[in-house]
C-alpha cells in the first residue's frame, strides 16, 4: 500500500512537471489519517458550488446558455481564466520544488506566464470576433466545416484527454493524501462533481466554480504569505538569507565541509539541475508559451463576454491574478524552507517532507493557521482540481455536440434542443471515461500528460488558428491536414522521448533526445498548413482564398459579432 | 457555415475600402507583433541566460542573498502582466476609439 502511494505521489509531484525534472523526488509517502476538518471545509465549498449550479440550471435553456452561460464581465472573466489554469499540481508542486531545491520553480511559472501575452496579441480579440461557441467556430470560418472542424474536434479531445487523464490521477491522489479518502472514492466524488456542475449548470456554473475557486486560492495563498513574511519582518532579503541559512546548515549536518556547505545552501538562489539541455529548456519554454494559445478550454472562455474589449481585458486580469499567484508560490517555497525545515512534525530526520514530497505548502499552512487553516488549504486544493477538471469536459462536451453533431452532422442544421441534449449525454460519458480513465491509470506515470497536452496544442491548433486567421492563402486542405501533421508530429515525437520511449517502454535510449517536441513539432505544423494550402489547386480552395477579406473585416471590427446573450 | 447574419456587403466595401480602417488594421497589426516579438524574445533571452550561464544568475545583488536570478525571474513575472497592460491600454484606448469612430461614419 505504502509502494503504490508512493507511487502515486511520485507521479502526481511529476504532474505538472516538465519531464526533465524528476530524480529529485523520491521518498517515502505516508497517508493521512481522515482529516475531518478538510472535509467540512471542502462540504462547504460543495455546497456552495451546488447552490450556484442550481440557480444556473434554472437559466441554462439555451445552447448559447449552456456554452457560454449568458455572458460575464471581462473581470470575472479573467478571475475564471485564473482559476481555470492555476492547477493544484502547480500550487503543491511548485511550491514543493522551491522547498526542495530553490529557484527552480519559479522558472516554471515563468514558462506557464508568458503564454497569455501571446493569446493576447494574437488571437484574442479575432477570435472573439468571428467565434460563437467553440474556436473551431474561428478555425473553420471560411472553410469547408467537414474537414477543418473534424480536425479541431479530435485535436480538442486529444489535448484534453490527457490533460484530464492527470487532474483525475492526481486528484485521486491528492484526495487521498490530504483526506485519507481511497483513491477510487475520490476519484468517483471528483468525476460525479464535475458532471453535476456541467450537466445541469454549463458554462454558468463552469464560470462560477472557477471565480469562486480563484479567489479561494488567492486569499488562501495570499495569508498564507503575510504569515511567511510577518515571520521575517517582511523582508526579503531575511526572508532569503534564512532560507540560505537553513539549507546550510542541513548541508552541514550531511557531513559537508563547512565550505561546501556554504555553497549549497547558496544554490537554492540559482538555477539548478532544471534545465540542462539548451535545446529541451526552449522547447519546453515554447510548448509552454505556444500552447496556451492552443489550449480548447481555455479559448472557450473568450465567448463568455461580449465583445474583443471584454476579452482582452479578461486576460489581463487573467494574467494579473496567475502572475501574482506564481508570486505568491514563490515567497511560500521559501517560507517553507525556513519555517518547517526542522520541526520534526512536518519532515523526517534526513529532511524529507512527512506525507510526500508535494505537501510543503500543507505543512506550512498547518505551521501557520493550524489545524482549521490546513484544512481551508486541502479544501482549496480540492476545489481547484474541481474547477479545472469542469472546464475540460465542458470544452470536450461542446467538440463533440457543437463541432461534430450540429455542424458535421447535421450540417448546421440541427435543432437547438437537440444539441443541448447532445452536449449533455457527451457530459455524462465524458465523465464516466473520465473516472474510468483515472482508474486505468492510477498506476501509470502521467508525468508526461500536461506537457504533452500544451505540446499537442501548440503544435495543431495554435498554427491552424494563426494561418487561418492571419493568412489569405490558408485552404480547407492547409488547415486540415497540415494541423494534422502538427498534432502527429507532436504526439510522435513525444513517443520516441526520453519520457516515453524510455521511462514507459524501456529502451535504453531515446531516438528524440528532448524532452519536449515542441521546438520541432510547431514549425513542422506551420510549413505543412503553408505546404499543403500553396499547393492545394482544387476548386474549394479557390473559395476558401476568396472568403478572406469577409473573415479579415469582421475579425478586426466585430461587425456581425455573436455575443453570449443572443439567442 | 457558421449562420450568420445577412451579411451587408455594401457597408463592408465601404469600410474595407476606408483609408482609416486600413490605417488602424495596420498600426495594430504592427504593434500587437512588436509586442509578440518582444516577449518571445524576452523569454528565449531569459531562459537561454539559465541554459548557458547559471553561475551568473546565481551571483548575489548588493552582497546579501538576493540573486540576480531572483531579480529577473520576478522582472519576469511583472513584465508579462505589464507588456499586457499596455497592449490593453492601446487596444481598448486609442484603436477602440478610431473604430467606433469609423463604423460610426459609415452606417
Amino acid at each position: 500500500m505504502t509502494a503504490r502511494l508512493a507511487r502515486g505521489a511520485l507521479a502526481f509531484a511529476l504532474l505538472g512537471w516538465a519531464s526533465v525534472a524528476n530524480a529529485a523526488l523520491s521518498g517515502a509517502v505516508v497517508a493521512r489519517s481522515t482529516n475531518w476538518t478538510a472535509i467540512l471545509m471542502f462540504l462547504g465549498f460543495v455546497g456552495i458550488t451546488l447552490w450556484v449550479t442550481a440557480a444556473a440550471a434554472r437559466r441554462t435553456r439555451t445552447v448559447s446558455d449552456f456554452y457560454t452561460g449568458g455572458g460575464i464581465t471581462g473581470f470575472q472573466n479573467g478571475l475564471a481564466m485564473a482559476g481555470d489554469y492555476c492547477s493544484a499540481a502547480s500550487f503543491l508542486g511548485i511550491t514543493s520544488q522551491i522547498f526542495n531545491d530553490g529557484y527552480d520553480g519559479l522558472i516554471y511559472a515563468i514558462g506557464f506566464l508568458v503564454g497569455w501575452p501571446i493569446v493576447l496579441f494574437l488571437v484574442a480579440e479575432k477570435l472573439r470576433n468571428l467565434g460563437r461557441f467553440t474556436f473551431a467556430d474561428v478555425a473553420s470560418y471560411r472553410f469547408l466545416q467537414g474537414p477543418v472542424r473534424s480536425f479541431s474536434a479530435v485535436s480538442t479531445l486529444l489535448v484534453v484527454s490527457f490533460y484530464l487523464i492527470a487532474q483525475m490521477v492526481g486528484a485521486g491522489q491528492l484526495i487521498q493524501l490530504l483526506f485519507g479518502l481511497p483513491y477510487l472514492y475520490a476519484i468517483i466524488v471528483v468525476g460525479g462533481l464535475m458532471m453535476v456542475y456541467v450537466l445541469f449548470g454549463g458554462m454558468r456554473a463552469t464560470s462560477w466554480v472557477q471565480i469562486i475557486k480563484a479567489v479561494m486560492l488567492l486569499c488562501g495563498a495570499t495569508f498564507l504569505v503575510l504569515g511567511v513574511m510577518s515571520h521575517v519582518g517582511f523582508s526579503f532579503e531575511t526572508l532569503f538569507a534564512r532560507a540560505v541559512a537553513v539549507k546550510t546548515r542541513l548541508a552541514l549536518e550531511t557531513g559537508l565541509s563547512p565550505a561546501d556547505a556554504a555553497a549549497k545552501g547558496r544554490a537554492i538562489m540559482g538555477p539548478g539541475g532544471f534545465i540542462k539541455d539548451p535545446i529541451s529548456a526552449l522547447s519546453f519554454g515554447f510548448a509552454l508559451m505556444l500552447g496556451t494559445a492552443g489550449l480548447p478550454h481555455i479559448l472557450m472562455r473568450f465567448f463568455t463576454v461580449p465583445d474583443a474589449r471584454e476579452a482582452r481585458k479578461s486576460i489581463l486580469w487573467a494574467t494579473v491574478w496567475i502572475g501574482y499567484f506564481y508570486a505568491l508560490t514563490f515567497i511560500l517555497g521559501f517560507g517553507a524552507i525556513v519555517l518547517i525545515s526542522f520541526n520534526p512534525a512536518y519532515v523526517d530526520g534526513a529532511g524529507a517532507l512527512l506525507g510526500g514530497n508535494n505537501m510543503a505548502v500543507m505543512h506550512l499552512a498547518h505551521a501557520i493557521g493550524g489545524n482549521l487553516f490546513l484544512g481551508f488549504i486541502s479544501a482549496v486544493a480540492f476545489a481547484t482540481i474541481l474547477a479545472v477538471v469542469a472546464g475540460l469536459t465542458l470544452s470536450a462536451a461542446s467538440a463533440i455536440s457543437h463541432d461534430i453533431y450540429a455542424s458535421v452532422i447535421r450540417k448546421g442544421h440541427a435543432e437547438p434542443a437537440k444539441e443541448l441534449r447532445v452536449s449533455r449525454i457527451t457530459t455524462v460519458l465524458l465523465g464516466i471515461a473520465a473516472i474510468i480513465l483515472g482508474i486505468i491509470f492510477q498506476k501509470q506515470n502521467v508525468a508526461f500528460m500536461v506537457s504533452l497536452a500544451f505540446a499537442l496544442a501548440a503544435s495543431g491548433n495554435f498554427p491552424v488558428l494563426v494561418m487561418s486567421l492571419l493568412w489569405k492563402g490558408c485552404t480547407t486542405q492547409g488547415a486540415a491536414w497540415g494541423g494534422a501533421i502538427g498534432l502527429l508530429s507532436a504526439f510522435g515525437l513525444t513517443v520516441l522521448s526520453p519520457v516515453i520511449w524510455v521511462a514507459v517502454f524501456g529502451f535504453e535510449h531515446a531516438i528524440f533526445p528532448y524532452s519536449s517536441p515542441a521546438l520541432f513539432s510547431v514549425p513542422a505544423g506551420f510549413v505543412a498548413i503553408w505546404l499543403i494550402s500553396t499547393l492545394d489547386r482544387s476548386p474549394r480552395a479557390a473559395i476558401d482564398r476568396a472568403g478572406y477579406p469577409a473573415q479579415r473585416v469582421r475579425s478586426e471590427t466585430g461587425i456581425d459579432v455573436h455575443r453570449p446573450a443572443d439567442h | 457555415m457558421t449562420p450568420h447574419s445577412v451579411p451587408d456587403t455594401a457597408r463592408e466595401a465601404r469600410i474595407t475600402t476606408d483609408p482609416r480602417y486600413r490605417a488602424l488594421v495596420r498600426d495594430r497589426q504592427r504593434f500587437s507583433w512588436t509586442l509578440t516579438a518582444i516577449t518571445v524574445i524576452v523569454y528565449t533571452s531569459f531562459i537561454s541566460l539559465i541554459a548557458f550561464d547559471k553561475p551568473l544568475m546565481a551571483q548575489p545583488i548588493a552582497g546579501g542573498a538576493t540573486s540576480i536570478a531572483v531579480v529577473l525571474g520576478v522582472a519576469m513575472l511583472v513584465g508579462t502582466v505589464v507588456i499586457c497592460a499596455v497592449y490593453v491600454w492601446r487596444a481598448n484606448g486609442s484603436y477602440d476609439a478610431r473604430l467606433a469612430a469609423l463604423l460610426e461614419s459609415i452606417a
